[in-house]
């Protein structure tokens, strides 16, 4: 059994198992690894930076003051935030946090973060843990929607335009996508608003958002034009990409043996072609919904959704660092597991990949 | 192929439209006739007026404020907001035009009585006021709220005034300190009195009586920090749900009894208010009818100023209030060769006053150019123009060439000015004053700091907008008053006594002994005539040396929604008043 490249493959599946396992290890632990990368990263940014620059222990306690608040205010929230320790110290207690929790005294009571803690705002009095699971399910909702569409539309272009290149069709649906992937979702976002909501009154206006759990109906009523904004962005790409692999691998070796067999055309393109040509949309794919479960910024601001995007995008312009500490970490988990499930996916379709 | 590539793509569409018909619009806003609406009608008169109760008014805006605890707020539109469900001693009259800045008492019975030559300050509650849970009000939930707002370490955002101006013992710890903590500088001696002992006499301390501090809280309920997931309401509304950063909503509140409270109509049976919209997606929701009002009350995006601007339709549903703020830059006089007032005038001089105002949006968007520092709907405001720019108001060339002879720097000099970055209008000026000094040969290098960081760290910070290598002899800035009155509005910018060494201050350049004393005159004056001559003097004085170069008296385009009736600004607020508003039904 020759493998690629010169390599041998192993025999046996006891021993194709275990490297098998072996490699999810390797790549659990590298993306552990780089979740702690990611995390002494942002940790350094927000409060080592700063001090480079000049900021003081009480400039930082400033930042949860009012203007009004005298020096002394400053030295006393300073104290109570932990600003005068050494910034190890400072790290080491956030991610002894996460794993242990911790107590919060937010100057009436003792409040307990438990464990994955990431911090406590002052600014709102929550536990940021608490407010990221809080605005989870609207990020979800909406990415679990959008990526649907966009995957089924953009791929199901991407295909059609591929087998009938330099038709109308194609022409005509590769000039869309163009406009797709230029048009930003705030701007199709508030036209998509304008004219749906306000116009025509068939969708919901912005702001509106329903749980599933409340009302299905009224939930999907709620998201259609956020799901259809999202989608439009990312369905032009997929279909791009799309049309691009299949165009390649309609054109392999394999492909015109399918087609000698006597296979039925849909069989030669489902089959054959498209399962060829899905391998790379996988992984952009995976990264893709990693990156909005994280937070659709854009299309969250646009449409005054309050997910992990409005809920960064919040955090940043008030200068809440632990929610913005605790919004990147979670948002880079996302993408970790999203590159990591990737790989694995990856390693489950094409063998070569275990061994490299 | 062909035919099934179609088929799929007018299903997907059929698809989107069914889901969207079968959910409906959910739309429940009552539809009715209202009178015809004008441009600016709701800005001296009430425009749609209506005594009729019911419906739900629907608010929104694009970002958070500090907070809905009456103790722990310091916004403008959260002042507004707070009398729906809270009552403070006395308040700003709901009425259109100028009549708003009068104040009239509205827990209290009456204003309050000041003796001991204006040291000391009594008033009176009304009888029959509860709380939403039926429990009778009484002065001392009156001086427990006092108490607890002062406790800067826990309820952070608010006002120092009562800190600054009350006779405190000197070991006061306040409430969440000391659970037992109590002060002799405010009195309780029976359940419907109340007295405050200031440490020195103060002529205008009705105003501090009208802060939200002053909403009575009852100390077995407060939460302290968290007080603000339940306030318990004094006012005609009470919270029904409250989602930290997304809205909330109000209800009745079933213990609010109209005979205690004449200055509230109280028409809308509830109101929704919501956070986080996209400012311009409110823009088209207040146009559209889905909802009644911007609580932000700034005004419109850039993006709908044409849209108003030039469709009458919509230009009659707009209204282009005065609010109390001025935009305007500070002239350091400790950076050279700003130390010398002819210097600073051929800057006041130099400057063409047209391209502030359009830095900040032009005439509608962003105001009337300002020729003092005192906007003219602040009681006293005396016109003045020291530094006249000319008849095209694009600055005297002339009188700045001469200024800048006499200064000793008759080709000009260099000069750094610093902005807010994330600020387009605040660029937009600095820009402005780049391409308007250069004229009399005045090189002007921009320097944009962090908002968050402007005033703790730089042009605030007297160590650095001072020193020889960092030094800002020009900064960007903007004032609001806390209120519609002299001391409110001058008080923090002109009163050198307020700059801090550790940053802060929005004081950046004025620093003159004699205003000082004029602002402990006027202070001290009970007369409110001679307190108001008082603060027309200080403006006038702070001209005099040429360390504010006044930009732009704000005004702001806004919207009134469709649907909503009793609408009018209340220049109290420079917004709409939200307590009178209701909607038709």
């Amino acid at each position: 059994m020759a493998g690629p490249a010169g390599l041998e493959c192993p025999a046996g599946p006891a021993a194709q198992a275990e490297i098998v396992v072996t490699f999810f290890i390797r790549r659990t632990i590298g993306a552990v690894l780089m979740l702690f990368v990611v995390s002494i990263a942002t940790f350094l940014i927000f409060f080592g930076l700063p001090r480079l620059a000049g900021a003081t222990p009480e400039t930082f306690a400033a930042r949860y003051l009012s203007r009004t608040a005298d020096a002394h205010a400053q030295q006393v929230f300073a104290e109570k935030l932990g600003f005068y320790d050494p910034l190890w110290m400072q790290y080491g207690r956030w991610i002894k946090a996460i794993f242990v929790g911790t107590d919060y005294d937010y100057g009436t009571g003792i409040e307990h973060c438990a464990a994955p803690c990431f911090g406590y705002s002052f600014r709102t009095n929550h536990a940021v843990w608490t407010d990221l699971l809080d605005r989870m399910p609207v990020t979800v909702s909406l990415t679990v929607g959008a990526s649907i569409l966009w995957l089924v539309t953009g791929v199901g272009v991407g295909v059609l335009s591929a087998l009938r290149k330099g038709s109308f069709f194609d022409r005509a649906a590769m000039t869309g996508a163009l406009a797709g992937v230029s048009l930003p979702p705030y701007f199709t976002g508030l036209m998509f608003l304008y004219f749906f909501s306000y116009q025509f009154d068939l969708t919901a206006p912005g702001g509106t958002y329903v749980d599933f759990t409340d009302n299905p109906g009224e939930w999907a009523y709620s998201l259609i034009l956020p799901w259809i904004t999202l989608a439009m962005l990312n369905a032009a790409a997929y279909a791009r990409f799309t049309r691009a692999g299949m165009l390649d691998t309609m054109g392999e070796d394999f492909i015109r043996t399918a087609r000698a067999k006597g296979l039925h055309e849909r069989v030669v393109v489902t089959k054959h072609g498209l399962r060829a040509a899905l391998t790379p949309i996988i992984t952009i794919f995976g990264l893709d919904v990693g990156l909005l479960l994280g937070g659709a910024i854009l299309t969250e601001s646009t449409f005054g959704l309050k997910g992990l995007g409005y809920f960064a995008i919040d955090a940043i312009g008030k200068q809440d660092f632990p929610q913005i500490m605790g919004v990147t970490m979670f948002a880079a988990f996302f993408v970790v597991v999203a590159n990591l499930i990737v790989d694995m996916l990856y390693a489950v379709v094409d063998p070569r990949v275990r061994l490299s | 192929m062909r035919n099934k590539g179609r088929v799929l793509a007018a299903a997907s569409a059929v698809f989107a439209l069914a889901v969207t018909a079968a959910c409906g619009s959910g739309d429940d806003t009552p539809k009715t006739q209202e009178v015809k609406p004008e441009f600016n009608a709701a800005l001296t008169s009430v425009f749609n007026p209506s005594d009729k109760p019911g419906g739900t008014l629907k608010m929104a805006i694009s970002s958070d404020w500090d907070s809905v605890d009456p103790g722990d707020t310091y916004y403008g539109l959260s002042w507004n907001l707070v009398r729906l469900y809270g009552r403070s001693l006395v308040m700003f009259k709901p009425v259109p035009g100028s009549g708003s800045s009068e104040l009239v008492p509205d827990l209290a019975d009456s204003l309050g009585v000041p003796s001991d030559g204006g040291k000391t300050w009594t008033y009176k509650l009304r009888a029959g006021v509860k709380f939403e849970d039926g429990t009778p009000i009484t002065s001392k939930d009156v001086k427990y709220g006092v108490m607890r707002s002062m406790d800067k370490e826990v309820l952070v955002n608010g006002y120092t005034y009562f800190n600054d101006t009350l006779a405190l013992e000197a070991d006061y710890k306040g409430p969440f300190k000391d659970k037992a903590a109590d002060t002799k500088a405010i009195e309780t001696p029976d359940d419907q009195t109340i007295v405050f002992h200031l440490k020195q006499a103060f002529g205008g301390f009705d105003y501090f009586a009208m802060l939200p501090a002053t909403v009575p809280v009852p100390a077995a309920k407060d939460t302290g920090v968290k007080y603000k997931e339940h306030v318990v309401a004094s006012g005609p509304y009470m919270f029904d749900t409250y989602e930290a950063g997304k809205g909330f909503t109000l209800k009745r509140n079933p213990n609010w009894d109209k005979a205690t409270d004449p200055n509230r109509k109280a028409l809308p049976d509830a109101y929704d208010v919501k956070i986080g919209l996209n400012a311009d997606d409110i823009d088209n929701q207040l146009i559209s009818g889905d909802l009644h009002v911007d609580i932000a009350g700034t005004g419109v995006q850039p993006a709908a100023l044409p849209k108003v601007l030039q469709n009458n339709d919509i230009k009659a549903y707009a209204d282009n209030p005065a609010v109390a703020r001025l935009w305007y830059t500070s002239i350091n006089p400790k950076v050279a060769p700003f130390d010398k007032k002819e210097c600073r005038e051929a800057v006041m001089y130099a400057m063409d006053r047209t391209s502030y105002q359009a830095a900040f949006g032009g005439e509608f968007a962003g105001g009337q150019i300002a020729t003092s520092i005192m906007p003219p709907q602040i009681p006293g405001y005396a016109p003045t123009d020291i530094y006249p720019a000319g008849a095209d108001k694009k600055g005297d060339l002339d009188k700045a060439k001469a200024a800048l002879q006499a200064c000793g720097k008759p080709d000009g000099f260099d000069v750094t000015m610093g902005f807010r970055a994330e600020r387009p209008k605040e660029k937009a000026t600095a820009e402005a004053f780049q391409q308007a000094l250069a004229r009399v040969g005045i090189k002007v290098t921009l320097k944009g700091f962090p908002t968050g960081d402007y005033f703790s760290l730089y042009a605030g910070k007297p160590s650095y907008r001072n020193s020889p290598s960092t030094g800002l002899g020009l900064m960007t800035n903007g004032w609001g008053a806390d209120w519609n009155d002299g001391f409110g509005f001058l008080s923090q910018i002109v009163d050198s006594r307020v700059i801090r060494d550790s940053g802060g201050s929005s004081n950046l350049s004025v620093m003159l002994p004699e205003v000082d004393a004029l602002i402990d005159q006027a202070v001290a004056e009970t007369d409110v005539k001679k307190r108001e001559a008082l603060w027309a003097q200080v403006d006038k004085r702070v001209m005099e040396e040429a360390v504010i170069l006044p930009g732009v008296w704000a005004k702001a385009l806004t919207l009134r929604g469709k649907g909503a009736t009793n609408v009018f600004v209340n220049e109290a607020f420079g917004q709409y008043d939200y307590l009178s508003m209701g909607v038709a039904q």
